[in-house]
């Protein structure tokens, strides 16, 4: 009997050299070794006593850590909007910005009159609100105008709508707020200080990060699994059409995730502003590309992926050059961080091209 | 048949154009680079292109405004009045000095520039400049590398007709590092620069000098100037155990890198120092920075000095720039502005040949007026220029931030100032 099918030789398989997968497989095996050999220095470097201190390396995977829960926040966005209508929204990272840079507004007034410093948590609290509404507005609005009237149009092209919207905006809070950085109050009373957990001391402020970035984790788990707004994301995400003919309003579906993206990215955009402090028009680019680089990382589409890639992303970024380039014996390698951030990104994906917790597609994207 | 006719209309063309050039009956010969006709009742065309935005305005914006009080106080040359038109911005980059080069050079009637403010924009304008056969006077770029390392060759980006009031980093680098190592007496000192060639310039030439003296440079790093998270950087900084924190950038990247070394480990014992492009207001307002150190231009400017072309003295300029906008210079650039401009003007008026109503300045005769600049009383002292269009006086003072309120009179608080002419 014949078959068309590839049939594998009974003395043993059949070694079929393809130029691009050995590349690959060098690249891969080349990026292992580099890594090792350079965390294997770092640990000499350690153990003589040279380079950073223990409790230096601790303070730099809890700052390291905090970034990259901002990131993965940002990068839910991203995702939620790729899951439902199958492109990456470049104006996300503005969508940050926006929030951040009203919240200022609220933040100074606090401040000037004095609540700032009397009420800590219920002045974080107000400006968090803030911050959130302005972000959540700004990303339906965007929808709304931007990207509804391209909901039929080839993916191509809300994608570089979105790009173009991206450069509306910073340039529309830099003829509301000016080009220059404005900076934010100092984190007040306890935010201020450094709080003693489990025998770690770690400032108030990346405590904060932590705690809000896990509860919004949760809350949004437990939106998107457990409610029936939740289900219609799901539904929408997975198949529009059907999801239209089981009686799901889509289009509300589709503002409701913006909205939600768009709450994440403004609480990101409140704890940023707290622990950075500087804040101007064109704050959202880098970090917003950076996010979208941790939803890939994590899988698009994909939310736990999302925030997961976001970690990752922030530990590469700041422990990866002082991990790995500095056992090298590269000097000064802090200033390579950017790069070590999307090399991160590249090297994830030759080892697995779906991303991490893999990629969740919509049915037109499916094979 | 064809090829004949055209052959005759190119050599008539030419002959026409020989005519026009020869034609006019004044004595004024143009020199290689040509020249500007000024007409009856038109204005002296230069130009002003500083930072205007970018988070550096407080450097550009003063030198701007110091161009035109410069303008108003010299007056008119031969009937004719001088303009700036509007003030370009450079956006203290790269990009934003080829862009505005572009208009500048793309308009003949352009005699000067002052300008840039920043080094990275000079680098990129000065070629186009220079072809254009124009000149530039920076009133507050201090890289060696546009125009020399003090030691009588030409860096990679000197450009003919480029000229600057402005010190030569290779002097504050000197003196920045003869202050630590001297005045201090602190033997292990940490680099920061942005990439900027002002910041990276000045970093450079501080490790050159300190190591000369002994002294050790832990480690020589850069950030991005957009960069808010200065985590791994100060970790890095901390681990290499300095005495010393040396960062010359600007407030954008200065701010957060000060905020956020209070909390790192190992940073708490570390003296911070910066240079001309924190001491603002926005970065010394900070409470943090009380007790920094920075160095930068002298700008403690006596009675004696007066510019010879308009009889003003430092004191008096400054209660007219606060009498016309309110509020006291941002930057420390605002003499090195005025004497600039007094500079090209005076140059304006030597070469510039009347012709009837009109007045014809000769752009080579310009620059050779320019670099035979010897003596010129300004503002900030006896301005001479070297052959790589040096001018500056080279006089750094470093003084230590005491008081958060008056950013001048903090600046009063010299504690060391570096003269090597006097």
């Amino acid at each position: 009997m014949t078959s068309t099918a590839t049939k594998l030789p009974p003395s043993g398989r059949r070694f079929r050299f393809n130029w691009v997968d050995g590349f690959l497989w060098f690249v891969r095996i080349a990026a292992l070794i580099t890594i090792v050999v350079g965390i294997t220095g770092s640990v000499q470097n350690f153990m003589a006593g040279e380079g950073l201190s223990a409790t230096q390396w601790r303070d730099l995977l809890i700052s390291s850590t905090s970034t990259g829960l901002m990131y993965g926040m940002i990068a839910l966005g991203y995702s939620m909007v790729y899951g439902v209508l199958g492109f990456i929204n470049f104006a996300h990272g503005e969508v940050f910005m926006a929030g951040s840079m009203v919240g200022f507004i609220g933040a100074t007034l606090l401040f000037d009159s004095g609540f700032w410093d009397s009420n800590p948590f219920a002045a974080v609290f107000i400006v968090l609100v803030i911050s959130m509404i302005t972000s959540t507005i700004v990303a339906v609005l965007v929808e709304r105008i931007a990207y509804r009237p391209l909901r039929n149009a080839p993916r191509l092209i809300p994608l570089i709508t979105s790009i173009g919207v991206s450069f509306f905006l910073q340039y529309a809070f830099a003829g509301l707020f000016g080009f220059s950085t404005r900076s934010y109050p100092p984190a007040p009373g306890a935010l201020g200080e450094e709080i003693i957990i489990f025998g770690i001391p770690i400032q108030g402020t990346k405590l904060l990060v932590f705690v809000v970035a896990i509860a919004s984790m949760i809350g949004l788990w437990y939106f998107v699994s457990r409610t029936k707004a939740g289900r219609a994301m799901r539904a929408v995400a997975e198949d529009k059409e059907i999801a239209g003919l089981m009686g799901i309003d889509v289009d509300k579906t589709i503002v409701l995730t913006f909205a939600v993206g768009g709450a994440m990215a403004g609480v990101a955009g409140l704890l940023w502003a707290l622990l950075f402090r500087v804040v101007d028009n064109l704050m959202g680019f880098l970090p917003g590309l950076k996010a979208f680089t941790a939803a890939v990382l994590g899988g698009i589409g994909n939310l736990p992926g999302a925030m997961l890639g976001g970690v990752l992303l922030g530990l590469f970024e700041g422990v990866g050059p002082l991990l790995v380039l500095d056992g090298l014996g590269i000097p000064a390698v802090s200033q390579l961080k950017d790069a070590v951030a999307f090399a991160a990104l590249f090297l994830v994906l030759i080892f697995r091209p779906s991303g991490l917790l893999g990629e969740r597609l919509g049915s037109e994207d499916r094979a | 048949m064809k090829k004949t006719s055209m052959r005759l209309v190119a050599a008539l063309g030419a002959l026409a154009l020989v005519a026009a050039a020869c034609g006019g009956g004044t004595d004024f010969e143009e020199g290689a680079l040509g020249s500007v006709t000024v007409e009856a009742g038109e204005d002296i065309q230069i130009r002003s292109l500083q930072a205007l935005s970018a988070g550096v305005e407080f450097l550009g914006v003063p030198n701007q405004r110091a161009v035109e009080l410069a303008i108003t106080d010299f007056g008119a040359i031969e009937g004719h009045s001088v303009t700036i038109g509007t003030g370009l911005d450079d956006i203290c980059s790269a990009e934003g000095g080829a862009q505005a080069a572009q208009t500048i050079v793309s308009d003949e009637a352009v005699v000067g520039v002052i300008g840039t403010s920043c080094s990275g924009a000079a680098q990129a304008a000065m070629p186009l400049i220079s072809d254009a056969g124009l000149v530039m006077i920076s009133s507050s770029n201090t890289s060696s590398v546009l125009t020399s390392a003090l030691d009588g060759v030409a860096q990679s980006d000197w450009h003919e007709g480029y000229y600057r009031t402005a010190h030569n980093d290779a002097f504050q680098g000197a003196a920045a590092a003869t202050f630590v190592s001297e005045n201090l007496g602190l033997t292990r000192v940490a680099l920061i620069h942005d990439g900027d060639p002002y910041t990276n310039g000045l970093t450079k030439a501080f490790e050159k000098n300190f190591t000369e003296m002994g002294g050790t440079i832990t480690v020589h790093t850069a950030v991005a100037p957009d960069d808010v998270d200065m985590g791994p950087v100060l970790a890095e900084v901390a681990a290499s155990d300095p005495e010393l924190l040396f960062f010359p950038i600007f407030p954008p990247a200065g701010i957060p890198l000060l905020q956020q070394s209070a909390s790192v480990d190992g940073m708490e014992n570390v003296v911070m120092m910066g240079a001309d492009g924190l001491s603002v207001e926005d970065f010394m307002g900070l409470p943090e920075s009380e007790g920094m150190y920075f160095s930068g231009p002298n700008t403690q400017f006596g009675p004696e000095n007066k510019n010879e072309a308009t009889g003003k003295t430092g004191e008096e300029f400054l209660a007219a720039y606060e009498a016309a906008y309110g509020e006291a210079p941002s930057a420390d650039f605002w003499a090195h502005s005025y004497d600039a401009t007094t500079m090209l003007l005076t140059a304006i008026a030597e070469v510039g040949v009347v012709d009837g109503d009109k007045l014809h300045i000769d752009r080579l005769a310009l620059r050779e007026a320019l670099s035979a600049t010897s003596g010129f009383g300004g503002i900030i002292g006896s301005i001479t220029c070297d052959e790589f269009g040096d001018c500056g006086v080279p006089i750094i003072s470093v003084f230590q931030h005491n008081n958060l309120d008056d950013i001048l009179a903090s600046k009063t608080n010299i504690q060391f100032t570096y003269d090597p002419t006097g």
